[in-house]
């Protein structure tokens, strides 16, 4: 959950970037005479926009189940209308986001989620990256504490000769190749 | 009689790509120069015959010949004709001939544009690429036969898949093709220089535009694709975290850890067997994702319609070709120590510090597209895994990446004062941290990972600046046009690329953080407002398309009084699928899009509208324009200009250099 | 050969094997978390009388299998010949779920439908296509909103939930039943719990 700040008197030396920012990005922070609600106003398509957000933003981690590969909140599919309903009724009904969660893992299992729940089977999930990484830094401090003691690079000279050859056995072979 | 002429020529190419696969190995292996001859007309003459095969393909698709299967249940008659030219690769048997044919035209192109590579070298990569060539091409005739008569034909077809009738089309499965089949070259190269024990700074630096040229298209391929996403699907999202994206984003991960570790191992001889197995390992990912497009083991939006024997058909190819190059890896690889010596505060160190940590992050996208399956395979359950996991592991992993990018270009190659890298850098990171902070409260959202995005992007476009500004400095005294001028292609384009990840990363912060939306039921005359724009209904008028009827609602979109746009968003029914589409309708704009979609009719006759805001989105794909930018800057650097031409001093100069 | 450098084949050997044996498995087919746990209460209004309603508890004592079915469900005339020869054979009783027979349909538009009217004319599309292709439910209830299929957690019709005398589900079978799932894996739990009873 972002923190939502609005720019304060506290804050006045950074006005003016407020200022330029924000007319970048067409206004969002600085107050506008935005009109007010009038006869001509559409209305929203849900009746509370507040809850339907948060609906949406719940349904966002919730896995459609007869589509292939979709979120509740995108899915077009009638489960995925129903399932939006649910989430809709409960969070009207107060029920908190946990509870909803639950509601849907005791009917269609762990699978709904989208962010699997940390438990036995999903350690290595959540903490394999992490573990990846120490294993690379690891792997990383070892390769660069062993380079700095290798010697400099001593080329022998059938090496060189051979590099050479390489890229000097080019020329004829590739006379050839251009008729 | 034109769908055999195109399965016969298919199979012509099946077989030249078994010469091209044999006869050039064993000439190599006994120094025949006649047989190692062979490889080059093989490849160029398959490439004829898998085109031929492929205008006949597209021939029976744009005249509706119904009693070709595949035509029949991917086109219509009232298809528009470039949807009927693009459905040919829009399902599984005619992109798989994409995929022969990418292979084939970057197989003529080594023919073409390496004429000095050494004979013997060349013939084995010609031949690694006749093996994999000949193992797409038999899988596509055994199991996917593209050219199966339907008898008796269709009076109709059943039209290609309305998602897929869209400009997105055309171009984004070949240049992603283009990308992932690229990397067979870096891998080709890769094992032909393993087979014959050569793995040096010349190996390097014949493979590395290559590379580069393959991570290009992968760039351009996977941009495309999520920006048709965005305005496809009618929500404003551009990146899913689906198991075919990421198939398609891991190959360019390691893809981006290759292109740095050949620079290395080109200029500095180090890292030779990392960077082997990077080439291996791309290209390895590049083939787990065709798999795992076309086997039906992962469950994803885009997958193609699933067959267990094409899976099983694949997974053989895969265990074929990466099992046999990892052996050979195993065998070749222990020999190849050396290189130079690098202090703890060098350039190599950074630039292999970027290579572990893309490779973790690499790894795990890997493991989370994965995981489902591994769990399911032990019978511990079935889970999902989305982006909720990946942005909570991908972020994080890549902040030292981003970091570390603009610190790696200051460092000297060997050994550097790290005190000096930090004079030098400090100043630029205590402005950006503060630079990020002061932004998000700016736009008024003050979270972890705004600022952190608004920092980073600062890091980096501030760390640009100076690092130009260094390299100006270079050269005292000289004219700055003689200056500019004198930098190479390549430092251009790596210059470039790293501002592309800035760009990026502001507009994934900016669009992450403020975006907006809003679900309304209007009708005519009616206004809604979001984000200090006004939007105002016209009305809805119906209107048919060439295969397809559609409601189209007219918005004005007005800002302080005057009107900036008129936008039309769509919802279109496909008659032959009878499959409801939103076409959605933005106003693109340098600082934000407003991204209309028209949603159902109510019962009052009002529609329902879904307005979308989305801030600074078109710098997610600016970013990845100035990525592929700097790919063909770095790729058109003189030197590998110079080593494509035959003059014999240039050639003796590389091999001092490289020596 | 150093070890470290078997390490890359080690580990895409392990993938392999997964990838292969992910071969064999379907992805789309998620396991119920209710298989062990009580069925969840129902009381639906009977297709026969729908006046009259069914409760779970009605059940309580039987071992039987409850199929969610609908009109519009291609899937379920592919299995439905066999419910038809399998109540016949009157080893169990086969309830049915009528699933969202009115709104379920994507050729209607029951938006804006009253529910009385909607349930007359499940009523009425239901009966037709169980007169058509012959009735083997001891009853068939109307879940017309689809509320109980949520309960069980059912996303794709045709599904089948074994429930044996103390109304826990037993098992749970997606997509149709054949002769061979009933054979091979049904048929033996159905006698089992008949015996334990």
């Amino acid at each position: 959950m972002p923190v939502e700040f609005r720019t304060g008197a506290w804050l006045r030396p950074l006005r003016g970037l407020a200022v330029v920012v924000s007319l970048l990005v067409s206004g969002v922070a600085i107050a506008e005479s935005v009109p007010g609600p009038n006869a001509q106003s559409a209305m929203p398509a849900a009746e509370d926009a507040a809850l339907e957000a948060r609906v949406k933003a719940f349904a966002y981690n919730l896995r459609c189940l007869v589509c292939q590969n979709e979120t509740i909140a995108d899915s077009r599919a009638p489960l995925a209308l129903d399932l939006r309903e649910q989430v809709r009724e409960q969070f009207a009904a107060g029920k908190s986001e946990s509870e909803v969660r639950d509601f849907m893992v005791s009917r269609y299992g762990d699978f709904v989620l989208y962010s699997p729940p940390l438990k036995a089977s999903t350690l290595v999930l959540w903490f394999g990256p992490a573990l990846l990484l120490v294993a690379g830094g690891a792997w990383l401090a070892y390769r660069l504490r062993s380079r700095q003691r290798e010697q400099a690079p001593q080329l022998s000279d059938e090496e060189r000769e051979r590099a050479r050859a390489l890229l000097k056995g080019s020329q004829p072979n590739s006379e050839e190749s251009r008729t | 009689m034109i769908p055999e002429l195109g399965h016969f020529a298919l199979i012509l190419a099946l077989v030249l790509s078994l010469v091209q696969a044999i006869v050039p190995m064993v000439g190599a292996h006994r120094n025949r120069m006649a047989l190692m001859a062979v490889g080059r007309p093989a490849a160029q003459g398959q490439l004829v015959f898998i085109v031929i095969a492929f205008v006949c393909l597209t021939w029976a698709f744009i005249e509706s010949d119904f009693s070709v299967r595949l035509a029949a249940t991917n086109s219509h008659t009232d298809t528009p004709l470039i949807y009927k030219i693009t459905g040919v690769w829009g399902n599984h048997e005619g992109s798989l001939l994409l995929w022969a044919m990418s292979l084939s035209m970057w197989t003529v192109a080594v023919t073409v544009f390496s004429r000095n590579l050494p004979e013997a070298f060349m013939a084995r990569v010609l031949g690694v690429l006749g093996w994999i060539s000949a193992g797409f091409i038999s899988f596509t005739l055994v199991t996917s036969n593209p050219f199966e008569r339907l008898l008796p034909g269709a009076e109709q077809g059943r039209d290609l898949n309305p998602l897929l009738q869209d400009p997105g089309m055309i171009i984004h499965p070949p240049l992603l093709y283009m990308g992932y089949v690229g990397f067979s070259v870096a891998f080709a190269f890769a094992i032909a220089a393993l087979l014959t024990g050569r793995l040096d700074a010349a190996w390097a630096r014949w493979s590395r535009p290559w590379t580069i040229v393959a991570w290009v298209f992968l760039t351009a391929g996977i941009a495309v694709g999520s920006g048709w996403a965005y305005y496809e699907l009618g929500w404003g999202g551009w990146w899913f975290w689906d198991p075919v994206e990421n198939a398609s984003f891991m190959p360019w991960l390691l893809g981006t850890a290759l292109i740095h570790s050949l620079a290395v191992t080109e200029k500095r001889g180090a890292f030779r067997s990392w960077t082997v197995l990077l080439a291996i390992g791309t290209f390895s990912l590049s083939l787990l994702g065709t798999f795992l497009v076309r086997s039906g083991v992962i469950t994803s939006v885009h997958a193609f319609a699933t067959d267990p024997t094409r899976g099983l058909y694949i997974l053989a190819l895969l265990v074929l070709v990466i099992g046999v190059s990892l052996v050979l890896f195993a065998w070749r690889a222990p020999k190849l120590a050396g290189g130079g010596s690098f202090g703890l505060v060098s350039r190599e160190a950074s630039l292999l510090g970027n290579n572990v940590l893309l490779a973790v992050a690499c790894a795990a996208v890997l493991l989370g597209t994965l995981y489902p399956l591994f769990l399911d395979a032990l019978n511990m359950g079935k889970i999902s895994v989305g982006a909720p996991y990946f942005e909570a592991t991908f972020v994080p992993l890549m902040t030292p990446v981003v970091i570390l990018m603009m610190i790696g270009p200051f460092v000297r190659w060997k050994g550097d004062d790290g005190g000096r890298i930090m004079r030098k850098l400090a100043l630029t990171g205590l402005v950006s941290v503060v630079l990020g902070i002061a932004i998000a409260f700016a736009i008024g959202h003050v979270s972890v990972r705004t600022v952190l995005g608004l920092a980073l992007a600062a890091w980096v476009v501030l760390g640009s600046m100076q690092l130009l500004r260094s390299r100006l400095a270079e050269r005292p005294g000289v004219a700055g046009m003689v200056r500019l001028r004198g930098i190479p292609s390549a430092w251009w384009g790596m210059w470039l690329a790293h501002l592309g990840v800035g760009v990026f990363v502001i507009g994934v912060t900016m669009v992450g953080s403020l975006n907006a939306d809003l679900d309304v039921k209007m009708s005519e005359g009616q206004t809604a407002e979001l984000a200090g724009y006004t939007f105002t209904f016209r009305g809805a008028t119906e209107r048919a398309g060439p295969n397809y009827d559609a409601a189209t609602a007219i918005v004005d979109v007005d800002r302080n009084g005057r009107q900036i746009a008129t936008l039309t968003p769509e919802k279109r029914i496909y008659r032959a699928q009878r499959m409801p589409m939103t076409e959605s309708s933005i106003d693109v704009g340098p600082f934000r899009d407003i991204y209309l979609s028209l949603g159902e009719q109510v019962e009052s006759g009002a529609w329902v509208v879904s307005i979308h805001y989305r801030p600074f989105i078109l710098w997610v794909w600016l970013g990845c324009v100035l990525m592929g930018l700097g790919g063909i800057f770095a790729a058109c650097d003189r030197r590998y200009r110079r080593l494509a031409e035959r003059t014999a001093p240039a050639t003796a100069a590389n091999a001092k250099q490289a020596g | 050969m150093k070890a470290k450098f078997l390490v890359p084949l080690a580990l895409f050997v392990l993938l392999a094997g997964f990838l292969a044996y992910g071969l064999t498995l379907n992805p789309r087919e998620v396991p119920s978390p209710l298989v062990d746990k009580p069925a969840p209460a129902f009381s639906l209004a009977r297709l026969d009388q729908p006046d009259q309603r069914l409760d779970l508890e009605q059940m309580r004592g039987k071992v039987w299998l409850l199929n969610v079915w609908a009109s519009w469900c291609v899937a379920c005339r592919q299995e439905h010949p066999f419910l038809v020869e399998l109540s016949r054979r009157d080893i169990v009783p086969i309830i049915g779920l009528n699933y969202k027979e009115v709104r379920g349909d994507g050729e209607i538009d029951a938006r804006g439908m009253a529910l009385d009217a909607e349930t007359a004319l499940a009523v009425q599309r239901a009966r037709g296509w169980l007169q058509a292709h012959g009735d083997p439910y001891t009853w068939s209830v109307l879940d017309i909103d689809g509320r109980v299929g949520i309960d069980y957690g059912v996303y794709g019709v045709p599904e089948t939930f074994l429930i044996d005398r103390n109304g826990v589900i037993r098992y749970k079978h997606i997509g149709p039943i054949h002769d061979a799932v009933f054979r091979d894996v049904l048929l033996p739990k159905i006698e089992e719990l008949t015996r334990a009873g």
